[in-house]
């Protein structure tokens, strides 16, 4: 499709959402109407500068369905993730919404050379979670023979992988590591395997990572991103030259914008990357702020395909961390121990990497009323406060019980993370 | 029957240990007896002292976490099988033992003893007319 085609579709669909939210979405409505945007002020996909972003907490405020921009029946899934305060974010989809997130998630597979004579074993969490459903529904589309096993469990993902000849895993970048790590002492070799491709997603990872991928499984290593507010997996991918994940663009509308400014940036600069839902139904969102770090390339890639490409996501610009896929705001760890009461809330979180897989360790002051003179009551704690994180957060997090004063106090913004994790 | 034992948080660093006995000894604190109960992360410190107020007070200012608790002590004749004997009483009686230690001072043998029942404990002591430690009798 070429540029001047793709923009008339754009804006179409952008004339056709805009309608859609204002009046189906109390919500936006009332942010035009601040603004003195009119549904008729928007003609092209150029007019979408004058349209309000909208950010993670104003999923978190319109919970759980307040954004949705149909009634209820005709929702036929819901997904969540986990929020910052307990409550997690949640998205419908429609019908329509489901056929082209099949799509989509097909065209991405389609891209890294999987057709229907692959076995595809699919290793992202089943669930609320978007990765293991949404990778699924696009695999059955192109036509591979699914296996939905889920995340977990490494020694029985290792023998089905080789009884079943599993020709593409998907899952995430760091538990594909793990798994390669895991064959010898599980008794197997590379040779047992017949693994050709990896679809690796729902967490950040450098292009040395993806190299390191290829190496150790023999595999060509893909990139798909995605994330829950947009669609799921399946929003961008990149083709067999790796020069940037191409957008679905008649779906996601990408824009860079500055971090601070919110100016959106031209091509080649970095800044926050936002997309702009054009045919989502359930819930629509316009100009949604992913507060990752990216940039865009309009030009033709190597491979043919016109659509703009966006760079591998380089960080963010929150303190969000993603932790086995799961996205975690330091802020929760605060909520949790305040609710509790039975610590300081001074806590230091070391997120590390340990065999490919990682780790959480939180160091948190002891509060002196609970220290009494057996070890047994600062061990029941400790497992208090694992228990009580575990059950907000989805994570095992190790307990440290530490002095009180001796985690560092900062005078501006506190610092509340050391991330060893390779870069 | 109870006297008072400093507990004190130890964090699993090198001369973390010696930095509160340091202060201990800046004060002239005379430590009687000393246990520490360890896990891989950090232990606690059990003591008996001369001057557990002041200990407390000392401590606290140097930021440690301290806190002092009533334990049981317990004089223990100077012969083979007395604190086996005192042990059958509390496990008759179903009193389960959280953690024991034991020492000399002067002529005398004195057991510490922290259980899971305290009343029960008590009960068992003057129903068996065990000779309890006060803490004058430490000075």
């Amino acid at each position: 499709m070429s540029r001047a085609e793709m923009r008339a579709l754009q804006s179409e669909r952008l004339k056709k959402l805009v309608d859609h939210v204002y009046v189906n979405v109390k919500f936006y409505r009332k942010r035009m109407d601040d603004m003195g945007v009119k549904p008729s002020d928007i003609q092209s996909i150029d007019d979408i500068v004058k349209l309000p972003f909208t950010y993670k907490t104003d999923l978190r405020d319109n919970y759980p369905f307040d954004l949705f921009a149909v009634p209820m029946k005709n929702i036929v899934r819901v997904h969540a993730s986990s929020g910052t305060t307990g409550k997690p974010t949640t998205v419908g989809y429609t019908k329509n919404d489901i056929e082209n997130w099949r799509e989509v998630v097909a065209r991405c597979l389609t891209m890294a050379g999987i057709s229907q004579s692959d076995i595809m074993q699919i290793s992202y969490g089943y669930g609320l979670f978007t990765g293991g459903l949404g990778v699924h529904y696009g695999a059955e589309t192109v036509g591979c023979s699914v296996i939905p096993i889920s995340g977990g469990n490494t020694r029985r993902q290792l023998q089905l992988m080789s009884d079943f000849g599993s020709t593409v895993l998907a899952c995430t970048p760091s538990y594909a590591l793990h798994l390669a790590d895991a064959l010898n002492e599980n008794g197997y070799s590379l040779a047992d395997m017949k693994l050709k491709v990896g679809v690796f997603g729902a967490e950040p990872w450098t292009e040395n990572m993806r190299l390191e991928l290829e190496k150790k499984w023999g595999i060509h290593a893909h990139d798909i991103y995605g994330l829950s507010e947009i669609m799921g997996p399946g929003v961008a991918n990149d083709c067999v030259h790796h020069t940037g994940l191409h957008v679905h663009e008649d779906h996601f509308f990408p824009e860079i914008v500055h971090p601070d400014t919110k100016e959106p940036l031209a091509d080649g600069n970095e800044g926050e990357l936002v997309f702009t839902t054009l045919t989502k139904e359930g819930i629509p969102l316009l100009r949604y702020n992913t507060r990752d770090l990216s940039t865009l390339n309009h030009e033709t890639c190597a491979c043919g395909r016109t659509s703009v490409r966006m760079k591998k996501i380089t960080g963010r610009s929150d303190d969000m961390l993603i932790i086995r896929g799961v996205n975690l705001f330091p802020s929760q760890i605060e909520h949790v121990l305040l609710e509790l009461g039975e610590t300081s809330a001074h806590y230091m979180l070391y997120v590390d990497r340990d065999n490919n897989l990682d780790t959480l360790e939180l160091k948190v002051e002891l509060d002196e009323t609970q220290l009494t003179d057996t070890i047994r009551d600062l061990q029941n704690l400790s497992r208090k406060i694992s228990h009580a994180l575990n059950s907000a957060i989805g994570l095992s997090v190790k307990v440290t019980l530490v002095e009180p004063k001796t985690i560092a106090r900062s005078e501006g913004k506190a610092v509340r993370v050391v991330d060893n994790r390779k870069k | 029957m109870t006297i008072r034992q400093l507990s004190v948080f130890l964090e699993n660093k090198t001369g973390y240990l010696n930095e509160v006995l340091a202060v201990l000894a800046r004060y002239n604190i005379n430590i009687i007896a000393l246990t520490v109960a360890d896990t891989s992360d950090y232990g606690i410190l059990r003591a008996i002292v001369s001057d557990p107020e002041k200990a407390l007070e000392v401590l606290r200012a140097e930021h440690f976490s301290v806190r002092i608790h009533d334990i049981l002590s317990l004089e223990m004749a100077p012969e083979p099988g007395t604190m086996s004997h005192i042990l059958d009483l509390f496990t008759a009686a179903d009193i389960c033992i959280e953690y024991v230690y034991a020492f000399s001072f002067g002529s005398k043998s004195i057991l510490i003893l922290r259980t899971d029942n305290l009343t029960k404990s008590i009960e068992v002591i003057k129903a068996n007319h065990l000779k309890s430690i006060h803490e004058a009798e430490l000075k």
